[in-house]
């Protein structure tokens, strides 16, 4: 389409630079650049107006200033007097907390539920069904309020308790359990599971080279197991067992106020997580079920007889045949899922709980400084999106088919 | 065998005998489907078991112990040693506000109208086989609007009020979550073509801007963008230059959900083959003539199902306002808890099972939709 | 060529939507024939809407006897619910002209947040509610509470600044709007309710057995509340102030809507004064010269608003204690017409 190769001297006229592309394409960025930066500059100018006009302060000096509230469930130490960025990071740390026990309890809750939906069995297979159906139709915030506000308020109240196993124990103030204290020397053990991992790296590095070699397989999942477990156990033996486990104290006497578990024995996981953690969890795995069955049904039917053929299980043939394909179907949606899932735990305003979005909204009612809050807000799960991509696309790369 | 005697040589065929009983009829399904091994039992059995524990009690208390009539909280506590079961008296009472939202009663016949309109252009454009598909949807995506808004809102031209203004602060219930849902979807299908557009094109600035853009949207949750847009948008705008909060929210609910209709644009243009953009080059159609007239036409039937699972998304989505003190179907059946009047200990679980069925059938049918046109777009291009 | 959208998309919408920017407050609210008044999302005996959507309370009384004194029609008021995170940007961004929602006057909301308080029209404290099975009498005993409250409030920096002051571990579950928080103590969620103490009563009512619930005597805090109005513009600020002012000067004057016709020909120079017929103070802050009178008339004097919508003769049933005029021994004392 270009001109310049024809004869310029035959067409001057054609050379009408309104007919060139390159030059067209040229004009039109630049009216769009343009438009962006006088959008971009109405908007950053009429904010400093407003600003100053009102007297706003700006800028994040406020992170260093002291909080001043307190917070229900902090994974670091965090008290009253710290600064509003501690507090940030406090929600920062439990946003993380939600969406990485959410996508664990989802993934596996998604994958049972979409080999459920293709079993054999009439009831299972209408089981799972009704339950995508159900679940992936009603809001998620409808969901949550469904756990928090009616199941998780219709357990005992707090002077009372339901037991599981007289370990665990569920009332209105949360699910309590034994906490596990770490005296000196527990880092030994810390060393130990490290030391078991990178040696059940290099069992598996060698024991599939000597498959390939000479075909003789090694159990490799049980030497593992077993190397999990017995290392930090010789190190906890070794070291003086120096963990304990503090259990919650469940008083019955004295003082109505008295009653019920104490404050700070044992270990607590509050409602406020649980109801966001369950509905998170429960209504993704939905939407991965649905993943899960589309990528099974991917898979060539040839792929099933070739493996019962070959004499593989039913059980193997899912394991090593259909779901190492079903993956590479699987991965991206997957993906996407486990992005909504983090970015739908900000939800967690809406029941109290401390995530990133909740506590950020008490520091920019405390400080009114609403610009810099939603700047973090959106910084903030624009990276853990990048990042999730960003290592979904490793997995990917890794999983895809291998073109010889 | 060796020398045999008598021959018996059988001249016609033994006659069919029926399949054996445990193959066919329920028996044999029931063999085949339920009982088939031990495992399969087991399975079976702790199924049915599942299935009884959870509907049971929900039949109990939304059908056996309902209360379906009354006008105060005294109708709907448990009777003497007996179990509350679900408050619909509560539900009928509260019908209207929950449709409307505070909207005036006698301006209520103009929500109506405006449903009607909907429904009445909405299903002959949503049945393939209804013709006029092109005049229907100029009216549905540009006169619909319109006249949707003068009627929601109100009229007044010069000081002679045809219809009184309604504000939007007095809106609520299912009519809010219809109107951020409808508007977000169609205000958002224009600039996600354009972003659709943007993304796959040759010029790098507008490729890269688009990009930027599509991944930010979609980077960032929904509850972010509307504390965006209801806290820090009026920070800026202009002095004095103030924006209603509905619209507010739609502003940020359409940005969103336009990210995500570019990316669905965006499946259908990659899926028309490149010989339609060819073909129509040779034809020396320009940009614009080429996407309106052959590739936009092609690919937006293709992502009709996408479309309608985008809407079905912000359509669940639409709840979210509640967080930000508006009062879509959720939020007002959450602020009728504080009624004095109705409040038992079945209110909550009766006004949220309400609100799960009104999402549940809306969203299940619209899937239900999306399914059917992808069977049926599907048939042309299955290889 | 994509995003070219957005600001036509803005545009359009400011056709609809954008009122004028006029140089003052007062000319804005003149030019659109309405005052917009930033009230809470639903407290008892502050502002709370009726089931017809009419709203009622002390707060709202405020912003009618506003409109009262620059329209003389105390319904040309509109109000916006709005959430304890919303209601300073709302003000700031001037899509309200007056925040009349219950709001603490703190040092740092009256000097950072571009805002002036225009007086104090209620006089609260933070105090404690907790179920009477537990046999509490004091906040002191509270050790290893768990307490629910709003998030973003004052109130959820006094409990922490005094359940630490006193050296009592306790745990805080704190909720995003006001129903939330009752309904959770309510269920049992917590065993102590903080909040003001006026909210404490406006929200006990809405407890399934009010009756099994106690305020105990601590107030922890000092919260005067009052209306807010955007800094910079002292001329809104003088009517705000003012409104406030005559109400309160008008019950210290046995002014009252049902005598106020009377009174106007009162021999009494203040009430001349107040009332308009002696000299022209109204139009000093840019209003008529009968604008008190319309307030006591349409509104009502303080007395009559506190009674009508808190006192004891209602179902909140709070006492005037400290917020009765200064002549009865409480802190109420306007700076007189003059």
């Amino acid at each position: 389409m270009s001109v310049q190769e024809q004869d310029t001297a035959v067409q001057p006229q054609r050379a009408s630079l309104l007919n060139d592309p390159k030059v067209r394409g040229l004009f039109y960025q630049t009216v769009l650049v343009l438009a962006l930066v006088w959008f971009g500059w109405t908007i950053v100018s009429n904010t400093l107006a407003n600003l100053e006009r009102q007297n706003i302060a700006s800028g994040f000096g406020f992170l260093e200033t002291t909080a001043g509230f307190g917070i229900i469930q902090a994974l670091v130490d965090y008290s009253e007097t710290s600064s509003y960025g501690t507090a940030l990071l406090v929600g920062f740390f439990n946003t993380l907390l939600v969406a990485a026990i959410g996508i664990i309890l989802a993934t596996i809750i998604g994958f049972v539920l979409g080999v459920a939906r293709l079993s054999n069995n009439w009831v299972i297979s209408k089981l799972a069904y009704c339950y995508v159906e159900l679940v992936r139709n009603v809001p998620l915030l409808l969901q949550i309020f469904f756990w928090y506000f009616a199941v998780l308020r219709a357990v005992p109240g707090k002077r009372d308790k339901w037991s599981f196993f007289d370990t665990f124990h569920l009332n209105i103030a949360g699910l309590r359990g034994p906490r596990p204290v770490f005296e000196e020397g527990a880092g030994f053990i810390g060393y130990a599971i490290i030391l078991a991992l990178v040696a059940i790296v290099f069992i598996a590095r060698w024991a599939s080279k000597r498959q390939a070699a000479t075909g003789q397989q090694f159990p490799v999942f049980w030497t593992g197991l077993g190397l999990l477990i017995g290392l930090p156990f010789i190190a906890y033996l070794a070291a003086g067992m120096p963990v304990y486990f503090d259990y919650p104290i469940f008083v019955e006497t004295g003082p109505m106020l008295r009653r019920g578990f104490t404050l700070g024995t044992g270990f607590n996981v509050i409602p406020e997580f649980l109801a966001l953690t369950l509905a998170l969890s429960l209504y993704t795995a939905s939407f991965i079920a649905e993943i899960v069955r589309a990528g099974i049904q991917a898979v060539n039917r040839g792929q099933t007889e070739a493996s019962h053929a070959l004499g593989l299980r039913s059980g193997p043939t899912l394991r090593l045949v259909i779901i190492p394909q079903a993956m590479r179907v699987i991965i991206p949606p997957l993906t996407s899922q486990y992005l909504n899932l983090t970015k739908n735990s900000s939800l967690a305003v809406a029941i109290a709980f401390p995530d990133l979005v909740s506590v950020g909204g008490t520091v920019l009612n405390q400080t009114g400084q609403a610009i810099e809050i939603i700047a973090i807000w959106m910084a903030v799960y624009l990276s853990l999106s990048l990042i999730t991509s960003a290592f979904m696309n490793w997995y990917n790369q890794r999983m895809a088919l291998v073109e010889r | 065998m060796s020398n045999a005697e008598t021959f018996h040589i059988r001249t016609d065929e033994a006659p069919r005998l029926p399949a054996p009983v445990s193959t066919t009829g329920l028996l044999g399904w029931m063999r085949k489907n339920l009982f088939s091994s031990v495992g399969n039992t087991i399975l079976t059995l702790i199924g049915i078991l599942i299935a009884y524990q959870l509907i049971m009690p929900f039949i109990q208390f939304a059908l056996i112990d309902a209360v379906w009539t009354g006008d105060s909280r005294e109708a709907c506590l448990a009777p003497e040693g007996g179990h509350a079961g679900a408050c619909w008296a509560y539900v009928i009472d509260y019908f209207p506000q929950f449709m409307y939202g505070r909207y005036p009663t006698e301006e209520i016949y103009r929500v109506d109208i405006v449903y009607a309109l909907f429904v009445l252009l909405l299903v002959p454009l949503a049945i393939p086989t209804v013709p006029y598909k092109t005049l229907n949807t100029i009216l549905f995506l540009f006169v619909f609007p319109v006249i949707a808004y003068f009627l929601l809102t109100g009229l007044v031209i010069g000081d002679t009020v045809i219809l009184p203004i309604v504000e939007t602060a007095v809106w609520g219930g299912l009519l809010v979550t219809l109107v951020i849902a409808v508007t977000g979807i169609v205000a958002s299908l224009p600039m996600g073509i354009l972003l659709a557009l943007g993304r796959r094109s040759d010029m790098p600035i507008v490729r890269l801007l688009s990009v930027i853009f599509i991944e930010f949207w979609r980077g960032v949750p929904l509850i972010t963008v509307l504390f965006m847009s209801s806290v820090m948008l009026p920070l800026f705008l202009e002095e004095g230059v103030t924006f209603d909060k509905l619209l507010r929210v739609l502003i940020g609910v359409t940005l969103f959900s336009a990210a995500y209709m570019a990316e669905v644009v965006r499946g259908g243009l990659q899926a028309i083959p490149k010989g339609q953009y060819e073909g129509a080059m040779a034809l020396g159609l320009r940009f614009w003539q080429m996407m309106g007239l052959i590739v936009l036409p092609q690919a937006l039937k293709l992502v009709i199902p996408g479309i309608v699972n985008t809407f079905i998304g912000l359509f669940k989505d639409t709840t979210l306002v509640l967080i930000i003190g508006m009062f879509d179907l959720l939020g007002q059946i959450q602020s009728s808890f504080s009624d004095p009047n109705w409040s038992t200990p079945t209110q909550g679980h009766t006004g949220y099972l309400f609100a799960a069925l009104v999402f549940w059938v809306f969203c299940f049918g619209m899937s239900r939709y999306s399914f059917f046109m992808e069977n049926l777009l599907n048939t042309g291009h299955k290889r | 060529m994509t995003k070219k959208i957005l600001p036509i998309v803005l545009g359009a919408a400011l056709g609809v939507a954008a009122t004028a920017a006029n140089a003052t407050t007062l000319e804005d609210v003149k030019a659109k024939g309405f005052i917009q008044c930033g009230v809470s999302q639903g407290l008892p005996g502050f502002s709370n809407p009726d089931a017809q959507g009419n709203w009622a309370g002390l707060d709202v009384d405020f912003c009618r006897a506003m409109a009262a004194a620059v329209f003389a029609d105390d319904t040309m008021v509109k109000f916006t619910p709005l959430s304890a995170k919303e209601r300073f940007t709302a003000l700031q961004s001037g899509e309200i002209d007056v925040l009349s929602r219950n709001t603490t006057w703190t040092m740092s909301r009256d000097t950072q947040l571009g805002l002036n308080f225009a007086g104090v029209n209620y006089y609260d404290g933070q105090g404690f509610m907790v179920r009477k099975e537990l046999g509490v009498s004091s906040a002191l005993e509270l050790s290893g509470a768990s307490v629910c409250t709003n998030t973003g409030t004052t109130t959820e920096l006094n409990v922490a600044d005094y359940f630490r002051a006193n050296n009592m571990p306790y745990e805080i579950v704190a909720f995003e709007k006001a129903d939330e928080v009752v309904a959770a103590y309510d269920a049992g969620r917590c065993d102590v309710y903080t909040t003001d103490a006026s909210g404490l009563y406006a929200q006990r009512l809405k407890l399934t057995n009010p009756g099994d619930h106690a305020v105990l005597p601590e107030i922890i805090s000092k919260e005067p509340l009052g209306p807010v109005v955007r800094q910079g513009d002292d001329e809104w600020f003088n009517i705000a102030k003012w409104t406030l002012n005559a109400m309160i000067n008008a019950e210290e004057l046995g002014v009252t809507s049902a005598n106020v016709d009377e009174m106007k020909s009162s021999d009494n120079p203040s009430v001349k004064r107040l009332l308009g017929a002696e000299g022209a103070f109204g139009e000093a802050i840019g209003v008529s010269n009968d604008w008190a009178y319309n307030i006591v008339k349409l509104v009502g004097n303080y007395g009559e608003s506190f009674d009508a919508n808190v006192g004891p003769e209602t179902p909140l049933g709070i006492a005037r204690g400290v917020n009765a005029l200064w002549s009865d021994g409480g802190v109420l004392y306007a700076p007189p017409v003059r």
